[in-house]
């Protein structure tokens, strides 16, 4: 007698082309694992890099790959704002002038990421799938604390890849569904390239900009901001890093590019419309205006 | 020597019919219904917990009457699927038909190999952006699929409710209208003598594909919202005397 869970091939796909293996075999929720099991070609963390003659021995040859630069996420009185900047660099050169590095991972939660760009897109995408199936599977939403733990094992499993010159670091800000007082429902989590995950008071940048726009951030944030005022301080902290970090785009006034600006509130994930964040833009690049 | 007994193939396979059969007859019913405003799912379930109409993708859901364990182990088998061919591809890849196709191919599989077949009848739907490319799709124990125009009636007295859908099913129904209508087919079948049974909020579990909603379409309807989407329950009968 055939057991038809076991008839399945690597790819899970039987010869029958029916669901077999492990697509039916129960205990997981993670769409993570699943692939692990069913196809982890295509887990970026599973990946060996190779290695060049030019290179010292044993070391791979370095990738000149885009690389994404600042991001920033603050809270606000409703939940959180994140905010990007447009520019992607390869060495010296712009590698891309309206990259979109910040994203919605779910219906109530944000994520940006700073690094090589290929990866952190590859990233983002699944995990906004692992998201996704768990809430399909499970039938419930996995809390923001779950939802940042997940997206730190994602990071520490490209730990390798990183050590090899493809690093990316997560920047995550979602509405806290559970949380008891309202005022503190907007929160922010950083990561580092080990897999670590810090919960952050009020706001966080990452990136090669990030030291300036924390600064100004530092001087522009306090609890309870408004939206509007929450925005604001958003695009003025992208601008002061893009003022020092040759890597940060500023507003772009020529083409009409501007930083994308998104927000989490009970409501659930919105991005701003791309006139609005002009207005706001450019009233900011007005105000300096000596 | 024992003696080995023959048993014809067509035998075996019509044992196996009716065992399956009966299992998918024993269990409350589900419908699934075009209307104007997406695909409705009407489940006749006491449960708010485990799910009989469930999300499988964007724009594809899934319905299943009869073994719980059995159609559950099925319905994650169809979400793996979903999101391992959006992942891989992209999301518009995802097919109800390819999803549909899978299902045949392993409940044909199970119910040739398997000394017992799996007592479950699905229904995968993917709405469109009209009513009339709405995709229902009915798969049976045996792997059978039909593609069916409008409504699905799955469940015990299968037959007698899709009469009542066939009876008054338009595609252009409004929501509420369409609901009214698979309430009434589940209240149709099971009531004593029967008599139809008015089947109130909580014995109901609702979700609509909506038509209109770009992403993720699949909305369940609870508490509240669909309460007022119901007719208010008659005033109980008074006791005869």
């Amino acid at each position: 007698m055939t057991d038809w869970k076991g008839r399945g091939v690597k790819s899970g796909f039987d010869a029958s082309g029916g669901l077999a293996g492990h697509f039916t075999n129960t205990g997981t929720s993670s769409f993570t694992d699943f692939l692990s099991a069913a196809a982890p070609s295509l887990l970026p963390g599973r990946r060996t890099l190779p290695t060049s003659p030019a290179a010292a021995p044993g070391r791979p040859a370095p990738i000149d790959a885009p690389h994404a630069t600042t991001i920033v996420a603050l809270s606000f009185a409703d939940g959180v704002v994140m905010a990007g900047d447009r520019r992607a660099t390869m060495g010296n050169l712009i590698a891309s002038r309206d990259i979109e590095k910040v994203h919605a991972a779910d219906q109530y939660s944000l994520v940006g990421i700073a690094g090589t760009a290929g990866v952190g897109m590859e990233l983002i995408r699944l995990f906004q799938v692992e998201l996704e199936h768990y809430e399909k599977i499970e039938g419930i939403m996995l809390s923001l604390d779950g939802k940042a733990n997940r997206l730190a094992t994602m990071i520490r499993n490209n730990l390798g890849a990183a050590l090899q010159g493809l690093a990316v670091i997560p920047i995550y800000a979602g509405f806290d569904l559970d949380a008891s007082d309202q005022a503190k429902a907007g929160r922010v989590f950083s990561f580092d390239v080990a897999g670590g995950v810090y919960e952050e008071t009020g706001y966080e940048g990452i990136g090669s900009g990030s030291l300036f726009a924390k600064a100004a951030l530092k001087r522009l944030h306090r609890p309870g901001l408004s939206r509007d005022e929450a925005v604001r301080a958003a695009l003025e902290a992208l601008y002061d890093a893009a003022d020092e970090d040759t890597a940060t785009g500023g507003p772009d006034l020529v083409r009409r590019i501007f930083p994308v600006v998104m927000t989490a509130t009970a409501a659930g994930t919105d991005r701003l419309p791309d006139e609005q964040t002009a207005v706001i833009a450019t009233s900011i690049v007005d105000a300096r205006r000596a | 020597m024992a003696m080995q007994f023959y048993t014809s193939p067509e035998q075996i396979m019509r044992d196996r019919s009716e065992y399956a059969r009966k299992g998918v007859s024993r269990g409350r019913g589900v419908v699934v219904i075009t209307c104007a405003d997406g695909v409705l799912f009407v489940a006749e379930n006491p449960s708010t917990a485990l799910h009989k109409v469930s999300e499988i993708y964007d724009r594809i859901g899934f319905a299943a009457v009869g073994r719980y364990n059995e159609y559950e182990n099925l319905r994650s088998a169809g979400v793996r699927m979903a999101d391992l061919r959006g992942y891989s591809y992209a999301r518009r890849d995802v097919t109800a038909r390819a999803l549909a196709n899978a299902y045949s191919a392993t409940l044909g599989a199970i119910f040739q190999e398997q000394t017992k077949p799996f007592e479950v009848e699905l229904c995968i739907a993917e709405v469109a952006h009209s009513a009339a490319d709405d995709e229902l799709y009915r798969l049976t124990y045996d792997g059978s699929i039909t593609d069916e125009p409008g409504y699905v009636a799955m469940g015990g007295q299968a037959e007698a409710m899709g009469s009542v859908l066939k009876a008054d099913h338009r595609d252009d129904l409004a929501l509420a209208d369409a609901l009214v209508l698979g309430v009434k087919a589940l209240g149709s079948v099971g009531g004593e003598a029967g008599a139809p049974r008015q089947l109130g909020a909580t014995a109901l579990e609702v979700a609509i594909l909506d038509r209109r909603k770009t992403g993720r379409a699949f909305r369940r309807i609870t508490g509240p919202a669909l309460s007022t989407l119901l007719p208010p329950a008659p005033a109980e009968p008074e006791p005869e005397a």
